[in-house]
């Protein structure tokens, strides 16, 4: 059996630890935490938006905001401040949110997600997925379904689940994160970064889906520890 | 092969399967996808037969017709006004609905409500597209001029009320403070005495956290006079 740096199996998730109910004044909010990596979600709505031209008169819009924090990083510090990486996560985010979401009631609303990224080893915007679904529903909106989701990775012939930082460096590697609707099976997000071939892809997202059950059996816990009497 | 997968009363989250086949109906805050039956939000499920329901734990408020609410005025135009109540949309209150008082055309609006007033009204009208018209005509609707104003989650607003209005006066009367509780979970008080103000408002959030909990109207009973004893 093949060994990882830190001792995991190749199919194996690093820990996981999910929360709601963080902030209190935010009208929902979660924490997930896998390995080192630490999203904060607060959602904040629905609320009326401005300018008065962004606004549907048919539906309420959803807005993410996904920000790594600049202690967040393990070598460098980030520059504080939206960047083209994070405008592009934060899209990906709202697009694989808003097929779950049902916001016909909240015409010209909009409600608001703000995922922070406390601290990262890869795998962010996976952790920030599963902590806004959380956030989502600790908020009582309606929704079809919670979102899963982790990151896998190719390394020379073999498919690594939930890749870290030292993996992800790795010359020649292929990052894949991909994001389920657990109930159902539907994929909401994924994305390449790398070579895949189409045995590979397909081994990949076996796998992920295996892995993100997983994911949201512990998703389903929190959700339902932060409503016990 | 109808088969139902929760228990009564059990505390669910979006998405997770309620029941297989086609014995039950999805009803409130459910939906069926194929042979399934999935919960829409969290919340507690209810049976009423072959209906699945499910009571919401928390949630949004979603204004009606002949809801009484509680709002802010946060703007005053010319012959309205714009009040938040919670809710992504602003309401109107037309200076036709406001007061039955006559009102001089031109007559500077903020004379009758201010900026920052809060104020207890009845929505009248609920468009398609969610524009909310409010009236402050009819008893017991105005200006509140003193009082504390406090917030609760919309769903949790017909444990305080109680059946009837029971729970509330039990607390209006221990308490001998004046309450108003809007629909929209904006709750206003008024009290004499600033001690029972506060065991008011511990009551009312006492209220919110065990809103499932059986034999709350005693729990409640119990704890108003609990702290009146240590009080003492």
């Amino acid at each position: 059996m093949k060994k990882r740096k830190d001792n995991r199996r190749l199919d194996e998730m690093r820990k996981i630890e999910a929360k709601v109910g963080v902030i209190k004044r935010a009208n929902g909010s979660a924490m997930f935490r896998i390995g080192d990596t630490i999203a904060v979600v607060a959602v904040y709505g629905p609320r009326s938006l401005h300018p008065k031209y962004l606004q549907d008169p048919e539906r309420g819009i959803l807005r993410v905001y996904y920000n790594m924090m600049a202690f967040s990083g393990s070598g460098e510090r980030i520059r504080p401040g939206p960047s083209r990486r994070s405008r592009e996560v934060s899209m990906v985010i709202e697009k694989a949110l808003t097929s779950v979401l049902d916001l016909k009631e909240f015409p010209g609303g909009v409600v608001d997600v703000f995922i922070e990224i406390i601290q990262s080893d890869s795998g962010t915007r996976c952790a920030g997925i599963c902590a806004a679904s959380l956030a989502i529903a600790d908020a009582g909106f309606k929704m079809k379904d919670l979102i899963s989701a982790v990151a896998l990775g190719r390394i020379d012939n073999d498919i690594y689940v939930d890749v870290t930082k030292d993996e992800e460096d790795i010359e020649g590697m292929a990052d894949v994160p991909v994001a389920y609707l657990p109930s159902s099976g539907k994929i909401v997000l994924l994305q390449c970064d790398g070579f895949l071939k189409k045995e590979q892809l397909k081994e990949i997202l076996k796998i992920g889906k295996k892995v993100c059950l997983e994911i949201y059996k512990v998703q389903q816990k929190a959700l339902k520890e932060g409503y016990k009497k | 092969m109808a088969d139902l997968i929760v228990k009564d009363k059990e505390v669910v989250v979006p998405g997770q399967v309620l029941a297989k086949g086609m014995e039950y109906l999805p009803a409130n805050g459910t939906y069926r996808e194929g042979n399934e039956i999935k919960a829409l939000q969290i919340g507690m499920v209810t049976l009423s037969g072959r209906l699945i329901k499910l009571i919401p734990l928390k949630g949004v408020y979603i204004p009606k017709v002949n809801d009484v609410v509680i709002g802010r005025i946060i703007d005053v135009g010319v012959n309205n006004w714009l009040v938040d109540i919670g809710f992504s949309n602003l309401a109107g209150l037309s200076l036709r609905d406001a007061t039955s008082q006559y009102i001089v055309r031109g007559a500077d609006l903020s004379n009758y409500y201010k900026f920052d007033d809060y104020i207890i009204a009845k929505v009248t009208k609920v468009t398609k597209d969610k524009l909310i018209d409010l009236t402050t005509k009819g008893r017991g609707l105005r200006k509140l001029d003193e009082g504390i104003i406090i917030k609760v989650t919309p769903v949790k607003v017909p444990r305080i009320i109680g059946k009837g209005g029971s729970m509330i006066s039990m607390i209006k009367e221990k308490t001998n403070c004046k309450i108003m509780v809007g629909q929209n979970g904006v709750i206003w008080l008024c009290g004499q005495e600033p001690e029972k103000e506060k065991l008011a408002i511990d009551a009312i959030y006492f209220i919110e956290k065990n809103a499932h909990v059986e034999g709350l109207t005693d729990m409640v009973k119990d704890f108003l006079e609990g702290k009146k004893g240590e009080k003492k």
